[in-house]
């Protein structure tokens, strides 16, 4: 008899198996995962999950039968006789032995992992403008001490540790010290005979032990540690800003953190590490937290100057353009006081979009209502002013949720270099 | 080593040594009390996740590539995720050695029990079974699948996995119909077949010679001197194994394709017996453990704690929910095989006036594990239940039938319950229940039709008016008419031989079969 551990064999044979069913599934998973993201919130949509996805395409025929006269043999019989007739109760009883894939006429469900989940959502999408993509993913490695080692190179050697080892052991082992011998020298050039006797040997004992105990013994010998670890530099900010007067309403802001949901995944799978900065503005401006950002109410008119101008400062103070990767994403309905416009435009062209890789305007609307047809808000004609004008702005109008994704997608999907940040 | 009047192992831990003590004691009591004959063992400890593993791989440890495997995979994952199926303790592969995979989390009372049922019950039953004897390889099958795979690889090489994917896919349609019912001349023997294989195409590719396409075959022979009788001879008609047809007959397929046929067909055969023992197979390999493991416990090797949580996890293994119970899913083929042959037990030692007049052959004989040994080896379950289902048992069981008509508007009626009137009905209708006649769908290849446009006739005896579940059978077809590359018409015919229903299918290219 063999006895075989198994346990320490690599792990998921079934994995191939799995992508090829994937692979097959692709667009119905896809249609799922999207679905499944809709209800989720900004951090959270990275999770894997379950989905489920309709069978067609996906089954696997046989021939079965069905219908025709039935017999069964049933056991727990309690009060039948032969002959009696039992009222038909709908189709249950009878048809419950069907195991396994009983219920594969409906969805198939199963869980995708994160990976899996966050591949199929991101399918053929792509950063736009990557001016800084080198640097992002440069990292580069940096070295930094990690304590200490018994192996290493002589040029590692950790004098301190060593002499402290050392002196530690000649203490625990009595070495004797040095003074020590000198001192009964000393008193061994004036003394008698009997003494002399026993204060040579004493010496002599004193000298073999020194001997044998050296000073500095290869156990002693530290050598200072490094470790490489990756530099940080794949780092990202995000900056959400929206209008929160009292024209955008709940709907516009559902639209608004759908499209910034989408965009930290996207980041998020680009870099090793992003931040959000939430900005929400009236006529004036200020940094909240998520839950504020969207739920809150506040009232007053409307400048978007506030919100760039708040960007700019947090920018300025936290976010160094050489070491971060700036991201920017504004949601309103449009609406902006006349005398605004030029100021706006000024800091947003010669503040924010040198520093930025990407600055994207989302325009949401109520999901019944037409106006956007007939004409623009006066935001919407000073940004496509100013990219007339040359200034990389990405802009989309956005009315309806199953919009989301499709604007999303045609703002990040991939494409000739000339024509990334037209619309 | 503990002394042998000391105990296997105490408590829930175990460790190798203590599994090698497990099965050495369960291997003396199987040969001396039981007098098993079994295959080597080999057992293999492995994880949750590579018991899920094996699970979408059909419990093989080896198996080609295909997407279907990984849906299950994704399937059996999501449920095991969610709590709502267990898994198996244990599974064991019909194969020399003989292999049985254990869960690391089991406890020693757990691997004791699984040893005694998988590497004892399963293994005996494997190896004297008269349908795992006749159909089956278990010294090849390992060799076979590792074949299997790589040569499913290597076509996905040199064809493209999309065109591999399509002739397997309508393979696997057709599994169950890719099966010889009834043993041929010689035994099956995969490794000569793995060799064969490979030879048949040297063969082909070395007498390979375009100018044979060239030479004038001569006078044809007239199509109408070929009468039907003689063509069906020729092309072994009617068959029912859809695949082995396709694979001799069909025009157009590649050399590859018929290949990738045949290993499916295989396999499928490779199963077959398991298919019509899983009462027998799996109450063979619960009697076993039973006795051992009460022995061990008699021999004081087994503490009392011990053997009750056995005791637990084997009343559980062997219980049947009635027919009105929530959890009542047909017969629990544990529950039934065991009780079963512990009925036998009880008529061959300790037979009443009743088993004298029913099993006058084995009551009161005496030697119990004769009876049995011989039942194990020459039945399955269709005739198993046909001729040792007692009275006595259907009566414990309160088995009763019912019959149930759709034209009959009344309702579902009862046709026999576990009263002398109904003994012999109840028993012969339970044993319908397990005969793979019955069971699967009969259809056969009835005709090609040479002379016209080459369309491959199929009929359906239908039985007791259940006829095929249509969206499948078009899908079935479909993929059969791409494997025949031309039209394939499907009858279905009662049994007074009316038509009930035409499918006609047309193929659809595979994808460039290069």
């Amino acid at each position: 008899m063999h006895i075989v551990d198994r346990r320490l064999n690599p792990g998921s044979k079934s994995l191939e198996n799995r992508q090829r069913f994937l692979r097959r599934a692709k667009a119905l998973v896809k249609d799922a995962v999207k679905k499944s993201s809709e209800g989720r919130d900004i951090k959270d949509v990275l999770e894997g999950g379950e989905v489920s996805i309709p069978l067609d395409g996906m089954d696997e025929p046989r021939f079965r039968r069905e219908g025709g006269t039935r017999d069964m043999v049933l056991p727990g019989n309690k009060k039948f006789v032969e002959g009696d007739i039992l009222p038909r109760s709908g189709q249950s009883r009878g048809r419950a032995s069907e195991p396994g894939e009983g219920d594969s006429e409906d969805a198939f469900r199963f869980v995708l992992s994160r990976d899996e989940f966050v591949d199929l959502f991101l399918d053929d999408l792509e950063l736009p403008d990557l001016a800084k993509r080198k640097l992002a993913e440069a990292g580069g490695e940096g070295i930094h001490r990690a304590g200490y080692a018994t192996s290493g190179s002589p040029a590692n050697i950790s004098v301190s540790r060593t002499a402290r080892l050392a002196l530690a052991r000649r203490v625990a082992l009595r070495r004797p010290r040095l003074e020590q011998i000198a001192e009964l020298e000393a008193e061994l050039a004036d003394c008698d005979e009997d003494r002399r006797i026993v204060l040579m040997a004493e010496i002599a004992a004193l000298k073999a032990k020194a001997r044998r105990i050296p000073f500095i013994d290869p156990l002693d010998i530290r050598y200072r540690r490094f470790e490489t670890l990756p530099k940080p530099v794949a780092q990202a900010v995000m900056f959400c800003l929206m209008d929160v007067s009292g024209s955008m309403t709940q709907h516009m802001k559902d639209l608004a953190k759908r499209f910034y949901m989408l965009l930290y995944v996207f980041l998020k799978r680009r870099y090793r590490h992003v931040e959000i900065v939430f900005i929400r503005h009236t006529d004036r401006a200020e940094e909240v937290d998520e839950n504020t950002f969207f739920h809150d109410t506040a009232s007053g008119g409307t400048l978007v100057s506030s919100a760039l101008q708040a960007m700019h400062d947090i920018v300025r103070s936290r976010f160094r353009p050489a070491d971060w990767n700036i991201y920017a994403a504004q949601a309103s309905d449009g609406d902006n006081s006349g005398s605004d416009g030029e100021i706006a435009g000024r800091l947003l062209t010669e503040m924010i979009l040198p520093v930025s890789q990407f600055f994207a305007y989302i325009e949401v609307g109520e999901s019944d209502g037409n106006a956007f047809d007939t004409s623009d808000s006066s935001l919407w004609s000073l940004y496509e002013r100013l990219r007339a004008n040359g200034a990389p702005l990405s802009m989309r109008k956005v009315r309806n949720r199953s919009e989301i994704f499709p604007v999303f997608h045609d703002l990040f999907q991939r494409r000739g270099k000339q024509e990334m940040t037209a619309p | 080593m503990t002394a042998p009047s000391g105990f296997l192992f105490e408590g829930a831990d175990w460790d190798f040594p203590t599994l090698q003590r497990i099965h050495d004691a369960c291997e003396e009591i199987s040969r001396s009390e039981l007098g098993l004959d079994v295959y080597p063992n080999q057992i293999e400890v492995i994880t949750a996740e590579q018991m899920l593993d094996a699970y979408s791989s059909v419990g093989m440890p080896l198996f080609y590539k295909h997407w279907s495997f990984g849906k299950h995979f994704a399937y059996q994952e999501a449920f095991y995720r969610k709590g709502f199926t267990g898994l198996a303790y244990e599974i064991v592969i019909n194969s020399s050695p003989c292999i049985s995979y254990l869960m690391e989390e089991n406890t020693a009372t757990m691997q004791a029990l699984v040893i005694a049922h998988a590497a004892f019950g399963h293994n005996h039953f494997f190896k004297n079974n008269y349908l795992f004897r006749q159909w089956t390889d278990a010294d090849g099958i390992l060799n076979y699948l590792d074949f299997a795979k790589g040569y499913v690889a290597q076509c996905e090489e040199r064809h493209g996995r999309l065109a591999v994917e399509q002739t397997l896919d309508a393979a696997h349609a057709l599994m169950s119909h890719g099966i010889d019912r009834y043993p041929g001349k010689k035994k099956l023997d995969l490794r000569a077949e793995e060799k064969r294989a490979g030879k048949r195409r040297q063969h082909e590719e070395s007498a390979f010679n375009d100018l044979w396409r060239t030479v004038p075959s001569g006078p044809a022979k007239s199509e109408a001197s070929l009468n039907a009788e003689r063509r069906r001879k020729l092309l072994g008609l009617p068959q029912e194994n859809l695949l082995y047809f396709l694979e001799k007959v069909a025009p157009r397929l590649k050399p590859w394709q018929r290949e990738l046929l045949r290993i499916v067909r295989h396999i499928a055969q490779y199963f077959y017996p398991q298919s019509q023992t899983k009462v027998m197979n799996e109450g063979t390999a619960t009697y076993v453990h039973y006795r051992i493991m009460t022995s061990l416990h008699e021999q004081g090797r087994i503490s009392d704690g011990n053997f009750l949580e056995f005791l637990q996890s084997h009343t559980n293994v062997v219980f049947q929910p009635d027919f009105d119970d929530q959890r009542f899913s047909g017969f629990n083929p544990y529950a039934l095989g065991f009780a079963m042959m512990q009925d036998i037990e009880r008529i061959v030692r300790n037979p009443d006036e009743e088993d004298h007049d029913w099993f006058p052959e084995i009551a009161g004989t005496g030697d119990a594990l004769a009876v049995l040994r011989n039942v194990w080896a020459n039945y399955r379950d269709e005739s198993f239940i046909s001729q040792f289902l007692s009275p006595r048992l259907m009566r414990h069981m309160r088995m009763f039938h019912l019959h149930d008509d759709p034209a009959e508007t009344a309702g579902i009626r009862v046709d026999a319950i576990h009263d002398a009137r109904g003994y012999r009905r109840l028993r012969r209708e339970l044993a319908r229940q397990y005969d793979v006649g019955y069971i699967d769908p009969n259809i056969e290849v009835l005709d090609v039709d040479l002379a016209g446009d080459r369309r491959l006739m199929l009929r359906h005896a239908v039985v007791k008016g259940a006829r095929l579940n249509e969206t499948d059978a078009k899908r079935v077809l479909q993929h059969l008419a791409n494997l025949w590359s031309y039209d394939v018409s499907l009858v279905e015919v009662d049994i007074t031989g009316s038509v009930l229903k035409e499918y006609v299918v047309n193929p659809r290219g595979l994808a460039a079969a290069a």
